[in-house]
């Protein structure tokens, strides 16, 4: 699947069908620091992602 | 994974509430946080005029979008640092939102009013970027509540801000900055506003996802000047916590609040000493401790060593 990530924008390439929680972990994100988003949906870490998905990790954490 | 509360399919999951929300259980979730913060912390009634500083950034924009679902005054003001593109951006996610909404928006150009952008401010005084930033935006704050009849200025600071704060103060020891902690600073001298932060109870992951499922077109960007910044690594490591033991931040700040309101009994309230210590700045009126407020020291510092260091003999 495509995931776009953030600061700074980019994409990555991950394999699936695999859960969110599953690819935060492979990325080393915490999930309390970010939000999945697939579409307009937010998704939760339970949330089944199959190869042809294209997500989007929003970070949530601003240090403003 | 469900929604507690209605079965229908969650978009979030909360550990440290044990529950999981679906779209409408989550904004009902968020704006009954908010109104709880209000109460409790005695910020404002509907009579109210609030004035929300808006950044563009999700917690400020969701602020305001709640304020006004709720059924308060809430007005909005944005104060244009010049940081080149990121500036550019975020005035335009706050225009477009107030214009959408229409919200009116009151706007201060810092590039206009005291002659340069930020970075370049902060240049001139040989002073950090964000110290000097801190400054100018709590004078244009407050200033702008006060000369516009706004009884409270609102600001989107969220449970992680607060606790991350909470964290850096306590690891130094700066105990002086410790009592303007609170959700609420009182208006306590003639030219202070009342200062409220109606998003203590919430999250950053939660006001985010309220964001995102209400369709507020946030900046997602960084200030270019906050990277790296010291706020970031207190809000990793409260996370890492936060992940291993859900509730750790809520218990950190709630529970530093509620020491906090059992020690007030014991020693003079805030409004007390803030009017025995307070007067208007000799140059611009504005309440400070010192002779001249700190907005004042800074501005005249940048005029003088402005000119100085970039005319030629
Ligand atoms: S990161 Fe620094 S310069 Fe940027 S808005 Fe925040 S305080 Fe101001
Ligand atoms: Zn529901
Ligand atoms: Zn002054």
């Amino acid at each position: 699947m495509k995931v776009m990530l953030n600061h700074p924008v980019r994409e990555v390439e991950v394999k699936g069908p695999r859960r969110v929680r599953e690819v935060l972990k492979e990325l080393n994100l915490l999930p309390e620091s970010v939000l999945v988003v697939r579409g307009d949906d937010l998704v939760t870490e339970e949330e089944l992602l199959r190869d042809e998905d294209r997500i989007e990790i929003r970070p949530v954490i601003s240090g403003g | 994974m469900r929604c507690r509360k209605c079965k229908a399919k969650a978009v979030l999951d909360i550990p440290r509430h044990h529950t999981a929300f679906c779209k409408a259980c989550l904004t009902e979730f968020v704006c009954a946080q908010v109104e709880r913060a209000i109460a409790e912390e005695r910020m404002f009634t509907t009579t109210d005029r609030v004035l929300v500083a808006v950044s563009g950034g999700k917690d400020s924009l969701s602020l305001l979008d709640i304020l006004r679902k709720l059924g308060y005054q809430a007005d909005a003001f944005y104060v244009d640092l010049g940081i080149g593109e990121y500036s550019r951006q975020s005035k335009e996610k706050v225009e477009r939102y107030t214009s959408a909404h229409g919200i009116p928006l009151h706007v201060h150009e810092l590039k206009e009013d005291e002659g340069a952008g930020i970075n370049d401010l902060a240049d001139l005084v040989r002073r950090p970027t964000c110290s000097v930033c801190g400054t100018l935006k709590r004078y244009h704050f407050n200033r702008t509540a006060v000369e516009k009849g706004y009884h409270v200025l609102a600001t989107g600071h969220n449970l992680d801000d607060e606790a991350a704060r909470l964290l850096g103060n306590i690891l130094h020891w700066q105990t002086e900055y410790l009592e303007k902690q609170g959700p609420t600073l009182p208006d306590s001298v003639e030219g202070f506003a009342k200062k409220v932060k109606p998003l203590y109870r919430l999250a950053e992951r939660e006001i985010a996802a309220y964001a995102i499922v209400n369709g507020i077109d946030y900046i997602v960007e960084e200030c270019p000047n906050a990277q790296g910044a010291k706020m970031l690594l207190y809000k990793d490591i409260l996370n890492r916590l936060e992940s291993e033991s859900p509730g750790t931040k809520q218990a950190f700040y709630w529970g530093f609040l509620a020491r906090q309101e059992a020690d007030k009994q014991a020693r003079p309230s805030m409004a007390e000493h803030d009017r025995a210590v307070l007067h208007p700045c000799a140059t611009c009126g504005q309440p400070t401790t010192g002779e001249i407020c700190s907005y004042c020291k800074l501005m005249a510092r940048a005029k003088k060593d402005g000119p100085a260091t970039t005319v030629s003999p």
